[in-house]
This record gives C-alpha cells, sequence and structure tokens, in this order.
C-alpha cells in the first residue's frame, strides 16, 4: 500500500545568476504508506522543502511523477515559521481551513476549539498572536493544519526555530497526535535527533540537487530521546548524512 | 507623567507664543491690518463664528466627501491592481502623473469642464486627485504584502481569489491602508482649499474663499481666525483617522502597540 509516491522527480527554479536557473532536486525518488511517520532529513537547500510543496502540489514537478495512487488525501501543512494571520485570534486562525471550505460557523468554531485543545491551546481561543509565545503560536498553526482532518500532514521544520524544551513538549504532542488519528506524516528536518526519536524512517538526502542517499528503517523501541535504540538510531542517522554529505 | 508632559510642554509654548505676540502688538503698536494681535483675532472669532462655521462646513464637507471619494476609488484601483499584474502596469504610470501634476495647474480645466453651475462637484474631483494617490499607493503596497505561504496555505485547502483577496490581501492591507488615509485626510483639506482658491469669488463658500475675502477688504485678524481654523480641522482629521487607526489595529498590529505592554 502507498499513500505517496514521488519517481524521479526533479524541480528548477529559475534564477538571475545562474543560467538555466537553479536545480533544486535532482531525481527524488521515494514512497510512503498510510499511517508512517517519515523524516526527510538533509542539510540546508537540498531541497526538502521543495519535495514537501510537490507533495502539497503547491509546486509542479519540471520531470517525474507526483502520484497518490489511492487518490489525493486531505493535507495538512505546516510551515517553518507559525504563518499564522496576526490580526485574528487563535480559534479564527485554527478555523481557516473550515472557513474556506464554507463549513458553517458554528460546527467551525466548535472543529476549531477541539483542534486547539487537542493541540495543548485550551482556553487561549481568543488569544492573539503576538499574545502568544513561539511555540503556542506553532501550536495555533498545528491546530489548523489538523481541524480538516487530514490524512496526510507535511511539516517543514516547524521547530527549527523553537527553543529545545518547547521543541520537545511539540514533538510529544505530535507523536501523541498522530498515533491518535493514524496520521500519514512527512516531517521535513536538519536535526538528525529529531528524527531518530519522532519517526519510523529516515530518508537521508543528499545536497543541492537533492536525491535520496539512504533510506533508513528505524528500530523499535524508542520510547524516550535517551533511550539506547534512540541513541543507536541517531548515529546511524548521522553517519548516513555525512556520507550523503561527502558524496 | 509622560502624557501630561505631552499636553503640558504643546501649551506652555502656546501661552508664551501668544502672550509674546499680545504683548508685542500692545508695545509697538502694530496696526491691525499688519498683525493683530491674538485678542483681536478671538474677538474676530466671535464677531464672524456663525459665517465662519457655515464656511467651514462647506469646505469641510468637500474634503470629506472628496475623501470618501478617494477611499473609494484608491482601494477599489489597488484590488484591481493585486488582481492583474497586466492592468497595474498599464495604470500606474497615470496615477503617478496624475499625482505629480499640481494640482493648481489642472484644476482650472476641471472648473470648466464641470461648470461653474456645479462647482461643489468640481471643488470635490479636485481635492479627490490630490488625496487619491496615498490611498492608492498604501493599499498597493499593503495588497501585496500579504504572507506568501499564507496564501499558499488557502490554496491548499482550494480557496478562490476572492476568498484570498477577502481573508488574506485585504487584513493584510488593512494597516498600510489606513496609514495612507491619513495622509490622503490632510491632503483632502488641502486640495478642497486650493480648489476653492481657483474657483475664486462668487462661487465658493468655504473657508479658503473667506481668506480670500478677508485678505481683500484688509480683515487681518478675520483672515487669521479663518486660517486657524483651518488648521484646527486638519488636525482634527489626523487626530480622528489616527483614533480609527488605533481601535481597528490596536488588538494586533505592532504599531499601535505601546512597548511597555
Amino acid at each position: 500500500m502507498t499513500l505517496l509516491s514521488l519517481s524521479q522527480v526533479g524541480k528548477r527554479f529559475a534564477s538571475t545568476q545562474k543560467e538555466g536557473g537553479t536545480r533544486a532536486l535532482g531525481s527524488l525518488s521515494f514512497q510512503i504508506a498510510p499511517g508512517e511517520f517519515v523524516s526527510l532529513l538533509g542539510p540546508s537547500g537540498c531541497g526538502k522543502s521543495t519535495a514537501l510543496r510537490l507533495a502539497a502540489g503547491l509546486l509542479e514537478p519540471d520531470a517525474g511523477e507526483i502520484a497518490y495512487p489511492g487518490g489525493k488525501p486531505e493535507i495538512g501543512f505546516v510551515f517553518q515559521e507559525p504563518t499564522l494571520m496576526p490580526w485574528a485570534d487563535a480559534l479564527t486562525n485554527a478555523r481557516l481551513p473550515l472557513d474556506l471550505k464554507h463549513v458553517p460557523r458554528a460546527e467551525a468554531n466548535d472543529r476549531a476549539g477541539q483542534a486547539l485543545a487537542r493541540a495543548g491551546l485550551d482556553g487561549f481561543e481568543h488569544a492573539y498572536p503576538r499574545e502568544l509565545s513561539g511555540g503556542m503560536k506553532m501550536r495555533v498553526s498545528l491546530a489548523r493544519a489538523l481541524v480538516a482532518r487530514p490524512k496526510l500532514l507535511l511539516l517543514d521544520e516547524p521547530f527549527a526555530a523553537l527553543d529545545e524544551i518547547t521543541r520537545h513538549a511539540l514533538g510529544d504532542d505530535l507523536l501523541r497526535l498522530w498515533r491518535e488519528d493514524g496520521l500519514t506524516v512527512l516531517f521535513v528536518t536538519h536535526s538528525a535527533a529529531e528524527s531518530s526519536y519522532l519517526s519510523q524512517r529516515v530518508l537521508v538526502m543528499t545536497p543541492r540537487p537533492g536525491r535520496v542517499a539512504a533510506d533508513i528503517a528505524l528500530a523499535t523501541g524508542r520510547d524516550t530521546r535517551l533511550s539506547p535504540p534512540t541513541i543507536q538510531a541517531q548515529r546511524a542517522i548521522s553517519e548516513a548524512l555525512s556520507t550523503a554529505m561527502a558524496a | 507623567m509622560n502624557r501630561l508632559a505631552n499636553i503640558a510642554l504643546p501649551l506652555a509654548v502656546a501661552v508664551l507664543l501668544l502672550g509674546t505676540w499680545e504683548t508685542a502688538v500692545a508695545h509697538w503698536q502694530v496696526p491691525r491690518y499688519v498683525l493683530p494681535a491674538p485678542s483681536a483675532i478671538a474677538r474676530a472669532f466671535l464677531d464672524n463664528f456663525v459665517s465662519l462655521m457655515a464656511a467651514l462646513a462647506a469646505t469641510l464637507m468637500v474634503s470629506l466627501e472628496a475623501f470618501l471619494a478617494a477611499t473609494v476609488l484608491g482601494v477599489a484601483t489597488a484590488i484591481g491592481f493585486s488582481q492583474s499584474k497586466l492592468l497595474e502596469r498599464t495604470l500606474y504610470p497615470y496615477a503617478v502623473i496624475l499625482q505629480v501634476t499640481p494640482v493648481v495647474a489642472i484644476a482650472p480645466l476641471i472648473l470648466i469642464w464641470v461648470g461653474f453651475e456645479h462647482i461643489n462637484l468640481a471643488l470635490v474631483i479636485i481635492s479627490t486627485i490630490v488625496a487619491f494617490f496615498p490611498i492608492l499607493a498604501g493599499a498597493t503596497l499593503g495588497l501585496k504584502s500579504a504572507d506568501f505561504n499564507l496564501i499558499d496555505l488557502t490554496r491548499l485547502y482550494g480557496a478562490s481569489r476572492a476568498q484570498v483577496l477577502w481573508r488574506i490581501r485585504l487584513p493584510t492591507a488593512l494597516p498600510y491602508l489606513l496609514s495612507g488615509m491619513k495622509t490622503a485626510g490632510g491632503l483632502a483639506l488641502i486640495g478642497a482649499v486650493v480648489a476653492e482658491f481657483v474657483a475664486g469669488s462668487g462661487t465658493a463658500t468655504g473657508l479658503a474663499w473667506r481668506i480670500v475675502e478677508s485678505g481683500n477688504r484688509l480683515e487681518i485678524a478675520t483672515m487669521f481666525a479663518a486660517l486657524g481654523l483651518l488648521a484646527a480641522t486638519g488636525v482634527a482629521i489626523f487626530a480622528a483617522l489616527s483614533l480609527l487607526e488605533w481601535a481597528l489595529l490596536r488588538r494586533w498590529h505592532e504599531s499601535a502597540i505601546s512597548s511597555q505592554s
């Protein structure tokens, strides 16, 4: 069973410096099964964010194919920045996908409230983004991504700008939501430690133009960030990353 | 303490200035038709209160109509620009030409075209031309400033252009638009006054005409009173728009939030 499949996907961006543009992705291929938690790990500029946008349909590939064999699922997207509407409170922000789909206001408020509560923001429905900390803003962003009940959650280095303690708390919450909802998660990160704890599988990418250098299935028993299997996985991922960088 | 100083300091300067003025005029016995004392100006203001207020109402009406027209036209044009790059590239130069051509130079033409029998309409059009550009510039910049990621997100949920405009672009543009409106409010008043000056005697009934008329009659005190009224009106317009800005932005925009909070 495959939820998402990328085969030999290539993408160039127009550039003023380089003739023919910059090649962001070389020939990227990978598949994701329903219910998986997959990390896409690579150095900055390797095209992992581009891959995520391609998967979401926000960009069109120049080459190769992106397929959803079971039909394109409802997708939730979380950016590196919270990307909230500063003029709207947390509830209105979380409700945006439902508003865009013309869900009746009462039902939308209900569902947005529940999504905020599940993301750990009970009682902050009417707070404005500027009144929230970085971690709480990211929680609003997460609630917004979940409110339309997606099958596939795409996250683009969502915790990169947060401090370590907040990052850990949000990571644990993400794991809980993934388990509860039976989500499929594609998680872009440049942290081997983060991917070793959160994901079941790690796709290590090469520098630009990015392609998958290693596909690492992680062992079970990674119950905490310091469990020996987690540490072991982290080492394997780091080594694969070094190899990919040198290649 | 700080807020008190904000009021007390300018007030102290005013008292000092007016006191010096009054004393100097009395001491050197400056003729009334050169420089009237503040007390004489106040008396002229009270003596001509009714007619000055009627003149103010006329000028204010023209300014407000022009301001509203400029806001509606400016926002509508900016929305058009935001929806079509081609439209923007085609028309923006003309908006700039309209802006850089001195309005006193265009005013006679407009008065002739519209006709002196529709003098009020002509005044409103001239004033609208003056107030239009800051609204257009502010709204255009604001509509373009929307967060690209936020717009991408709406695309993910199949949002229409109208939804993106209404839910993302327009709210983003609001602070820029309000800033343009603050400039445009003062300009609408200036435009109305300039238009009245150009329209000249017998037709206009506003404050500018009172200034011209008082000058012709060497009633310098009345002239000062009209001038003071004009300045006060400009300040009131600015204050009203600042209040509107504060009311609309205080919950979320950095500009409306004091650094202490």
